[in-house]
């Protein structure tokens, strides 16, 4: 067997290697200083790690290539998507620092997974081989399992990492058994056509349309994965447990990240490689969304417990933000970058007040622990307010510039029946964004809610999330322009 | 060996593996059971890399990956075990439901 | 492809859902239904383990090290495919097996500070 070694273009995965050096730093430094000692450093060297990584990501921008044996794709897409998800890291690491601080749990390994986490996200969005797919799902996947399970005192969080734990790895056997039947159909795993093979999107315009059985059983396979990742029903029953029980800033990561990663992958996968097939894969999807965006609003109605209450608003975002990947246009890609970009602002936001006001005992995480918050904490009840209007997709948000361009594009595509389900599910869920609400202004209460975390960090997180939710629903221009020129692929 | 047989093995294994998460009770053996899934895989790989012939070292190699994949999974799978029994003293997947609904 | 191929997959759930419902139905008639502890253990052998091997635990120090030989044990599959290609690769799978085994030192640092290789408390 003959074949050359390939190039050596480590400055495609710049940023990746960027995240992975500084977590390794982390705990090797760590590792060599005493016990007792104030951990402020911790932060701050995953903040430098991070900004790096966006240096780094940001200078990808305008390039166009498949490069290291093909199987990462170097383009605007990808940058679009790292740029976010280190975003969403960095507030997370500031988030971590003040609900973490100087507590048991501070230590290098959390930031260390929150990087190795962030590394796998932004791989899975520039990844070009089902291998490499795969890695960097796991490289999330593991990094969270651990963190969902970082706060060892509690049976609740211990409970939370083994359900994700156990229900990930039997969603990724489903996924693997996925990637070995379109490998076996097709004969190679690279997504394009190019350097001696013709990949699967090459095999797809070259075959005849009748002997794509085993392909698509497999595609069918894939779904399970990918869905399993972004929640979508019937593979959510995780969700709230894991949210739940899952350290809180943590919680608002997975909500934010791992959404936009796994549906990166899937608009790449489906919209751009798989998109001769859509016959075969649009149905199922179909019937994935609506169950996803119905009853992930129907059992929000239902939860006392503020955390649950996300998870299922987050299952429900899954759906809607399918609507756009199902459109298959380029106004379903664009507008699904920026509802998963401006999402993840807001959904981090709001588990940043939620940290705030819990704690890291986790306190006061039920709907009634919130009542008169207004008259107790003007300015975060008012950012609150905030996040649940966006997220409910009322205008002058920035959610409600994302449902639009979504449904937008459904409509678009001649599913218009589809917008009208996913408008339908969001007047549902509406109700109980708005009994948030009715419980911080409308009811009174002589307990005094004081918020758990005084820290200036967490409060600039909060800020700057609720200050993004708000200019982004005013001034959207220019992020859907840069969504729109991602959206130019490699293809 | 038609290339039949095979997968009609890993397909058996991947079953049996998909039973044992859905029946079992104890962590271990669920994770036990995910794992044959894994190596049902893997036998299709294998499979289908040494049909393809030429095309067929990615087969190969992924196998590889997913063997060491596997084994991470399974660090942090046994370590969390670890953990629950400290705290629980039994590790059964019904006992855990703090949380419903 | 179209709708006509999914028939045959129709078919078959519907078969194998009335296969699934009758057995369990048959079985939960005609069945025997006698309980016993040795029944529900984990390996379900039908045999009660005697000697009290079972209730003498291990010490977790001996999981930690396995787990900790599973891992790095594990890695040197990567090694087998430099192996066979190494005469292709020449340099650049030399530099490139440098990095992948600085890694694992790296992680082996981690381990070692932090105790984990420890065997007296």
């Amino acid at each position: 067997m003959e074949f050359e070694a390939p190039a050596v273009q480590l400055g495609a995965i710049g940023p990746e290697i960027a995240l992975v050096t500084t977590a390794l730093l982390l705990l090797i430094v760590d590792a060599f200083i005493p016990e007792g000692e104030e951990r402020w450093y911790l932060a701050v060297l995953a903040t430098i790690g991070f900004g790096v990584a966006i240096i780094l990501a940001a200078n990808q921008w305008g390039e166009r290539e498949l490069q290291l044996a093909r199987m990462v794709a170097v383009d605007n897409f990808a940058t679009f998507v790292k740029t976010s998800v280190a975003v969403f890291a960095v507030l997370t690491v500031w988030l971590s620092r003040d609900y973490l601080k100087r507590s048991e749990d501070e230590e290098s390994e959390f930031y260390a997974l929150l990087l190795f986490a962030a590394a796998g996200m932004m791989l899975m969005a520039s990844a070009a081989d089902l291998i490499m797919v795969f890695l960097a799902l796991e490289i999330f996947s593991i990094s969270l399992y651990v963190l969902v399970g970082f706060r060892r005192r509690s049976l609740a969080s211990q409970e939370s990492a083994m359900k994700y734990f156990l229900l990930g790895a039997f969603s990724s056997a489903f996924f693997l058994m996925g990637i070995a039947l379109v490998y076996g159909a097709t004969g190679t795993t690279n997504f394009y056509p190019g350097g001696g093979g013709e990949g699967i999107a090459g095999y797809l315009v070259s075959s005849a349309a009748s002997d794509v059985d085993l392909l698509v059983l497999g595609v069918g396979l894939l779904i399970v994965g990918l869905g399993f990742k972004i929640a979508a029903v019937p593979f959510h029953m995780w969700t709230p447990d894991a949210y739940q029980g899952a350290p809180s800033p943590i919680t608002g990561f997975m909500a934010a990240g791992t959404k936009f990663a796994a549906v990166a992958t899937m608009l790449r996968l489906f919209v751009v490689v798989l998109y001769p097939l859509r016959a075969d894969w649009r149905p199922i999807l179909i019937a994935v969304a609506i169950a996803t965006m119905l009853l992930g609003s129907v059992l929000a109605v239902i939860q006392e417990d503020v955390k649950r209450l996300l998870a299922y608003s987050s299952i429900a975002h899954a759906g809607f933000v399918l609507t756009g990947l199902i459109a298959a246009n380029d106004r379903g890609l664009s507008g699904s970058l920026f509802y998963l970009a401006t999402y993840g602002l807001t959904v981090l936001g709001a588990f940043a007040v939620v940290t705030v006001l819990a704690g890291r005992k986790e306190r006061n995480v039920t709907l009634a622990s919130y009542r008169g918050l207004f008259y107790e904490r003007p300015l975060l009840a008012g950012a609150l307010t905030l996040f649940m209007l966006s997220l409910a997709g009322v205008p002058l948000t920035s959610g409600f510039v994302g449902k639009f361009l979504v449904f937008g594009a459904a409509i678009q595509a001649g599913y218009w029946w589809l917008a009208v389900i996913g408008m339908l599910a969001s007047v549902i869920a509406t109700f109980f964004y708005l009994r948030v609400l009715v419980v911080m202004y409308m009811q009174e209460d002589d307990r005094g809610l004081q918020p758990a975390i005084t820290g200036r960090l967490a409060n600039s997180v909060v800020g700057l999330t609720a200050a993004a939710t708000l200019v982004l629903g005013i001034v959207w221009g220019p992020l859907i322009d840069l969504a729109e020129r991602a959206t130019v692929f490699f293809a | 060996m038609p290339l039949s047989y095979v997968l009609v093995l890993a397909a058996l294994l991947f079953s049996i593996g998909v039973y044992g998460v859905l029946a079992r009770q104890h962590a271990v053996l669920v994770l036990l059971s995910i794992e044959l899934m894994l190596n049902a895989v893997n036998i299709n790989l294998i499979a289908f890399s040494a049909w393809l012939q030429d095309t067929g070292v990615p087969g190969q190699v992924f196998a590889l990956f997913i063997i060491a994949v596997a084994a991470a999974e399974v660090g942090v799978g046994l370590a969390l075990v670890i953990l629950i029994y400290r705290n629980r003293r039994n590790v059964d997947v019904e006992g855990l439901s703090l949380m419903k609904w | 492809m179209t709708l006509d191929s999914y028939v045959p997959i129709l078919f078959l759930i519907v078969l194998s859902t009335l296969f699934a419902v009758a057995s369990i139905w048959v079985s939960s008639r005609i069945g025997p239904r006698a309980p016993t502890p040795a029944k529900l253990t984990p390996y379900e052998s039908g045999i009660v383990p005697e000697g009290g091997i079972e209730k003498q635990r291990f010490p977790v120090k001996f999981y930690l090290v396995a787990m900790l030989f599973i891992i790095f044990d594990i890695e040197t599959v990567f090694l087998y495919p430099w192996a066979v290609a190494y005469d292709n690769l020449k340099l650049f799978g030399l530099i490139e097996m440098g990095v992948f085994i600085a890694i694992l030192l790296a992680a082996y640092v981690y381990v070692w500070r932090r105790g984990g290789l420890e065997w007296v408390d």
